[in-house]
């Protein structure tokens, strides 16, 4: 059997898992962009809990994604809460590092001018602060997705959904009739939707980038 | 307009032996500072670079938190007070203009008055009516980012943002310090007119001894650790500086300098005889004769100033006016300092010009003479008054030790 005549044969469940594969990277990045902000936010105007956050996300990078799966599953068991674990893990080292340092390079003029006016420490941030930091942030939350694209498809290691159970199953009956279209399909499967989340965060990016700080 | 007609008037200021000490400095940055600003009053705070003026500046709004000592705003003691509410009456512009460069120029300006929970109606119309003030067109600037526009623009929207909730003081550390100097003194004469519309009481801090000159109603030389060397009017401290210090910081051409302080309207400007084009020619050669060689001034159709006729001049150009004479090169306006009026009457080939009105109309003539005596009589002025000051002041703290010794330092607390 052709690639292409596999794949609509198995249109349904390759839907499914792309679907499927989607939706966990989107909510594990939702999670980890808002944790990993608010990591940065709170560390990044101290020179010792920022060093601090940056090597403990270094440290779970560091682990490979199999055996943090391995690690995760006698804690939590098989399934989605293992994998949901593993990618907010892995999406936050981009994600804090890119906070710390976007935050840090705002001017610091700016915000003295944004306290004397009369902003609480809170309007500072979200007003100030956040915004001119933000196209710094939005570069790690777009390298994070790409990370993540492939990270879940190990999940499936732990029974976890998405694309990987395509590759995983192939490779385990390889030399069988369909195992490199199974294969090939799961990897083409995440190299479109990684494609397309990218383009997704660069739109993101051009509507929520304030027109006076874009380059 | 009705807002800004009405005359606001700022509040007092006073501190009261007002400190900072950063932690791991061996003295204070700044130590012990009194002083006392009235409401609708400017002053400037001058001296070397680190003698603490931004320090004490900062102090006001509590960007910096003072050591010791009190700050009293309309009598009101602000030392303990939320500083982001106190900071939300005190307007606060600095030298970079501290514009956010994400939002655009309503939306700058519109910063404080949202904060303190105005219409969305009535910031839309401050927004207007500050860029207005500020001299920048509204449909033009309004939706810019600060990138769009000038050194000189931001620095009017700073202005701008910093005065947009209307707040009774103003604080402004070096506003003007970054742009080049034709646009600082542009942006200085906009200050000043302001200020005459708005009274408030602004406080400047700068290194720039001519600016604060120019803007000051009252000067602060300060030395190493905010120590004021001399607190004063700009006049007493160019005539009658206290000290070395103060002389050294006023620095060469203290008298010329005084010449800023000066307006052409305040000394005597001379009449001349004038003629306008459409005198008849037999008139004019009347005049030019019966005032035996001196010049007549021959207005236009508006009567601005035009030509300077002398008696030779007519018969030379066979009768013709629109040959003869010399064109009028220079002329100032009553608002020019002597300094302007200086500068054009020594360019003046006869050393002498022409001043005009308001639409560019002949009001006099002021000359090297006038000009000169003018200055002898300021100066001499200016030296009578400081120091009739400096008795009063001597005067005054007489009359304090003798009260202090009677009491005899009963209960220690001042009144
Ligand atoms: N945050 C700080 N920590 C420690 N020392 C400081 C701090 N800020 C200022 N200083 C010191 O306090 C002194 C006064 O500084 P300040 O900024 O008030 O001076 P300034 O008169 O405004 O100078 P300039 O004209 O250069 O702006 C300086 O000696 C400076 O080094
Ligand atoms: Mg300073």
């Amino acid at each position: 059997m052709d690639f292409w005549s596999f794949v609509s044969d198995r249109r349904q469940q390759l839907l499914m898992d792309t679907y499927q594969h989607a939706s966990a990277v989107f909510q594990c990045m939702v999670v980890a962009s808002v944790v990993g902000v608010g990591i940065g936010v709170l560390t990044y105007r101290n020179d010792r809990a920022g060093r601090l956050a940056i090597a403990t996300t270094v440290t779970i990078m560091t682990v490979p994604s199999y055996a943090l799966l391995g690690l995760l599953i006698p804690v939590l068991g098989l399934g989605v809460p293992p994998t949901v674990t593993a990618l907010v893990l892995y999406a936050l080292l981009p994600i804090v590092r890119n906070a710390i340092v976007g935050l840090r390079g705002v001017d610091p003029t700016l915000v003295d001018a944004a306290k004397g006016i009369g902003m609480s420490r809170a309007a500072q941030i979200l007003r100030v602060e956040l915004p001119l930091a933000w196209p710094s942030i939005l570069t790690g939350i777009r390298v994070a997705t790409q990370m993540l694209m492939g990270i879940a498809a190990v999940a499936a290691f732990a029974s976890g959904p998405g694309l990987g159970n395509d590759i995983f199953t192939g490779i385990s009956s390889l030399g069988s009739a369909n195992a490199l279209n199974q294969v090939l399909a799961g990897t083409l499967g995440i190299v479109v939707l990684a494609l397309l989340f990218d383009f997704a965060l660069v739109l993101i990016g051009r509507l929520t980038t304030s027109r006076g700080i874009r380059g | 307009m009705a807002d800004r007609q009405r005359a606001v008037t700022g509040a007092v200021i006073e501190l009261d032996d007002l400190t900072k000490h950063y932690p791991g400095s061996q003295l204070p940055a700044v130590d012990g500072v009194n002083m006392e600003i009235a409401a609708g009053e400017t002053v400037i705070l001058v001296g070397p670079s680190g003698c603490g003026k931004s320090t004490t500046l900062r102090m006001i709004n509590r960007l910096i938190e003072p050591s010791s000592g009190r700050i009293r705003i309309d009598g009101e003691d602000v030392t303990d007070i939320d500083p982001v509410r106190l900071r939300r009456r005190i307007g606060y512009a600095i030298q970079s203009s501290g514009l956010f460069p994400h939002m655009t120029v309503a939306e700058n300006i519109a910063q404080v008055p949202r904060m303190v929970g105005w219409s969305k109606a009535r910031i839309r119309d401050r927004v207007e009516e500050m860029l207005d003030l500020v001299g920048l067109d509204p449909r033009e600037f309004h939706s810019r980012y600060p990138r769009q526009l000038s050194g000189g623009q931001q620095q009017r929207v700073g202005v701008a943002r910093a005065l947009a909730a209307d707040p009774p003081v103003l604080l402004m550390d070096e506003p003007f310090g970054a742009v080049d100097p034709i646009t600082r003194d542009h942006l200085q004469d906009e200050l000043i007119r302001l200020q005459h519309e708005l009274h408030k009481t602004i406080v400047f801090v700068t290194h720039d001894f001519d600016e604060a000159i120019k803007l000051g109603d009252r000067i602060a030389v300060l030395r190493e650790q905010s120590h004021i060397a001399q607190f004063d009017t700009p006049e007493a401290i160019l005539t009658n500086p206290s000290d070395d210090f103060v002389s050294g910081f006023v620095g060469a051409g203290a008298a010329l300098k005084r010449l800023n302080l000066t307006r052409v309207r305040d000394v005597t400007i001379e009449d001349v005889p004038t003629v306008t084009m459409d005198d008849p020619l037999q008139e004019i050669f009347d005049k030019l004769r019966e005032r035996g060689g001196n010049e007549l001034l021959l207005l236009d159709r508006r009567r601005r100033p035009y030509k300077w006729l002398r008696r030779g001049d007519l018969m030379r150009a066979k009768g013709s006016l629109a040959r003869a004479g010399t064109l009028v090169s220079h002329h100032v306006t009553r608002d020019a300092t002597l300094r302007d009026a200086l500068e054009a009457v020594l360019t003046d080939s006869a050393g002498r010009v022409p001043v005009t009105g308001r639409r560019g109309e002949y009001v006099g003539v002021v000359d090297m003479e006038t000009l000169l005596n003018s200055v002898h009589e300021l100066l001499e002025a200016d030296r009578m008054a400081a120091l009739e000051h400096r008795h009063d002041l001597e005067e005054a703290r007489a009359h304090q030790t003798q009260e202090r010794l009677e009491t005899g330092f009963a209960g220690g607390e001042r009144p």
